[in-house]
């Protein structure tokens, strides 16, 4: 059972976020998800203060062993959450971390206190991915902005903060390292890489916000790279995420120093991956690299 | 009806050539029953991205007819080879194992649900999205419906399905009309030139039309039947990396802003209920 920032895990796998709907999932698939529910955790959609419709379609791109998104973060905005939301995702089997993000320090404030106010919700994981307004820097980008950020955060909340790292930059750890001085609990890392197709039919980018980011098997080893470098800087616990598709690759995060995994583009393909992976761990791995992941535990 | 939860392996009883398209059928032994217009999300077992690393996600596909099967049901599929997934698909041997995730969405609204006067319905089909109106033509016909399916086809390259889906006793159907661009069958021209003589008609407005197809087509269905004033069903598609409102890929613009996800929305939705629909 691991223990992950005080919260007690049935097992290591977590969704990635934004890349399950668990309210549309439960339409969808009714009862049984909830008894078969795939995740230990469940990390909502980012939340940001105000609704967001989202970028216009083409949204989602196939590429070689993975897909480029630029889904845009559509969400009810921070009340929104609350009213219909929150009380929805309350009803799930397992712990609620909620994503959020804002691009300026008072409306993350608001989003932590109200977010991290709710008896419903475990933790939170602070999607630095976007920009200050005020800066202009991306915040996960520069160490400075993030450790500020931590520290406006840090009292707002005994719940857990957990900073999702982005890997467009030079030095993730030095990030982490920002993050854990400015008093988070944890770090998961990667976001998607940014990226652009090209449509062949046309010649055009093929997303209409032109770019996107990277998800899938393709971006695995540079995944298991940034937690391997996250790791060696930080004593931080790690969720590791990227191109995780089987038990395998699991072990393979969870041997770098990941405490968790996270599980993201492979249930577009595999609505109950979370699950078999998780059980694939259970069965299917060497006691060496599980033993070693623990070893790299407080 | 909720899908069984997961993904679920189902073996290819059947595929064969059909015109320009190849027609499929899998073994279900756990889903339920599909409703008209529903989709499955569909992989091989083997070689899916396993090679040059694409297809990797599954592929929406409609069903077209289902039947009952030995220990379950059949589900049949219309496919047309147009890039990495669907070419696998094309090449499924029988026996062989798919990567199954479904029943998935919404289903067709019968003619009376949509307007309580409706007195029949058109069926309006364009290439590879006459699948779906196959296994619609048929519950209509069973309800007593009254109907007329209007179906168009690009050239004989870019057909099929109709001696499977839309034939009895080896004749086409007498309520089909047929439209090709080439002019090898039917009216030389759209199927949209055989829908807009149609809607002409004086009974026509008692009408509800569904429609599939191309998206330029589904465009040209969706303006004809609103200068008309007749309600419209369309069955659309777009990329989806999932099926069931996982990926949020599959936005398609509402009229007052903001977007629907067609995975959990659809794939069946209102002509008033979508912008104009986007095509190249």
């Amino acid at each position: 059972m691991p223990d992950f920032c005080g919260i007690e895990l049935a097992h290591p796998v977590v969704n990635a976020s934004g890349t399950y709907d668990a309210i549309a999932a439960r339409k969808v698939f009714g009862d049984e998800l909830l008894q078969a529910f795939p995740f230990s955790a469940f990390v909502s959609k980012t939340i940001t203060p105000e609704p967001r419709t989202g970028n216009e379609p083409q949204r989602i791109w196939e590429t070689p062993a993975g897909m480029i998104n630029s889904i845009g973060l559509p969400n009810k905005g921070l009340d929104g959450f609350l009213a219909s939301d929150l009380p929805q995702l309350a009803k799930l089997p397992v712990p609620l971390i909620v994503s959020v993000m804002a691009t300026n320090r008072e409306a993350f404030s608001r989003l932590v206190q109200a977010v991290g106010d709710r008896d419903e919700v475990a933790a939170l994981e602070l999607n630095v991915s976007c920009p200050n307004v005020h800066s202009g820097l991306i915040v996960g980008e520069n160490p400075d902005e993030t450790e500020a950020l931590l520290e406006a955060l840090r009292p707002l909340t005994e719940k857990p903060l957990i900073v999702k790292l982005t890997p467009n930059v030079a030095s993730p750890e030095a990030v982490a390292v920002a993050a854990e001085e400015g008093g988070a609990d944890a770090v998961s890392l990667i976001n998607t890489l940014k990226a652009s197709a090209i449509d062949p039919a046309t010649g055009a980018p093929a997303l209409a916000a032109g770019h996107g980011g990277l998800s899938g098997p393709a971006v695995k080893p540079i995944a298991l790279h940034q937690v391997r470098v996250v790791r060696a800087a930080v004593e931080l616990p790690i969720v590791g995420m990227g191109g995780i598709s089987n038990g395998a690759d699991a072990s393979e995060f969870l041997a770098a120093g990941a405490a968790l995994v996270a599980v993201g583009t492979e249930s577009f393909r595999d609505p109950g991956a979370g699950s078999r992976i998780a059980n694939e761990l259970q069965t299917g791995v060497s006691e060496a690299p599980r033993r070693l992941a623990a070893l790299d535990l407080e | 009806m909720t899908a069984p939860f997961g993904r679920r392996a189902c073996e290819v009883a059947a595929n064969a050539a059909t015109g320009g398209y190849r027609l499929f059928s899998l073994l279900d032994h756990e889903g339920p029953e599909p409703e008209p217009g529903q989709f499955y999300m569909l992989a091989s077992e083997k070689s899916w991205g396993e090679g040059g690393g694409r297809p990797y996600l599954p592929r929406a596909i409609s069903f077209a007819e289902t039947a009952p099967a030995k220990e379950g049901i059949r589900l049949d599929f219309l496919v047309e080879g147009v890039g990495p997934g669907t070419d696998r698909l094309c090449d499924l041997e029988p026996g062989e194992r798919v990567w199954l995730t479904g029943p998935l969405g919404n289903t067709f609204s019968t003619p009376k649900q949509v307007n309580p006067d409706a007195a029949g319905a058109i069926l309006v089909g364009g290439g590879i999205g006459i699948a779906p109106l196959a296994i619609w033509r048929r519950r209509l016909v069973e309800q007593g419906i009254p109907l007329r399916v209007l179906l168009g086809f690009r050239n004989q390259q870019h057909s099929g399905g109709l001696n499977e889906l839309f034939c009895a006793g080896g004749t086409l159907c007498p309520d089909v009309r047929l439209a090709t661009e080439d002019g090898h069958a039917g009216h030389q021209g759209y199927v949209t030139d055989l829908l807009a003589a149609m809607l002409a008609g004086d009974d026509a407005t008692s009408a509800v039309v569904y429609s599939c197809g191309p998206p330029a087509m589904l465009e040209a269905v969706r303006s004809l039947c609103d200068a008309n004033g007749v309600p419209c069903e369309l069955a659309m598609e777009s990329p989806m990396a999932c099926g069931f409102g996982a990926c949020f890929g599959c936005a398609v613009p509402k009229p007052d802003g903001g977007y629907l996800r067609l995975c959990v929305d659809g794939p069946v939705l209102r002509g008033d209920a979508v912008a104009e629909v986007a095509h190249a």
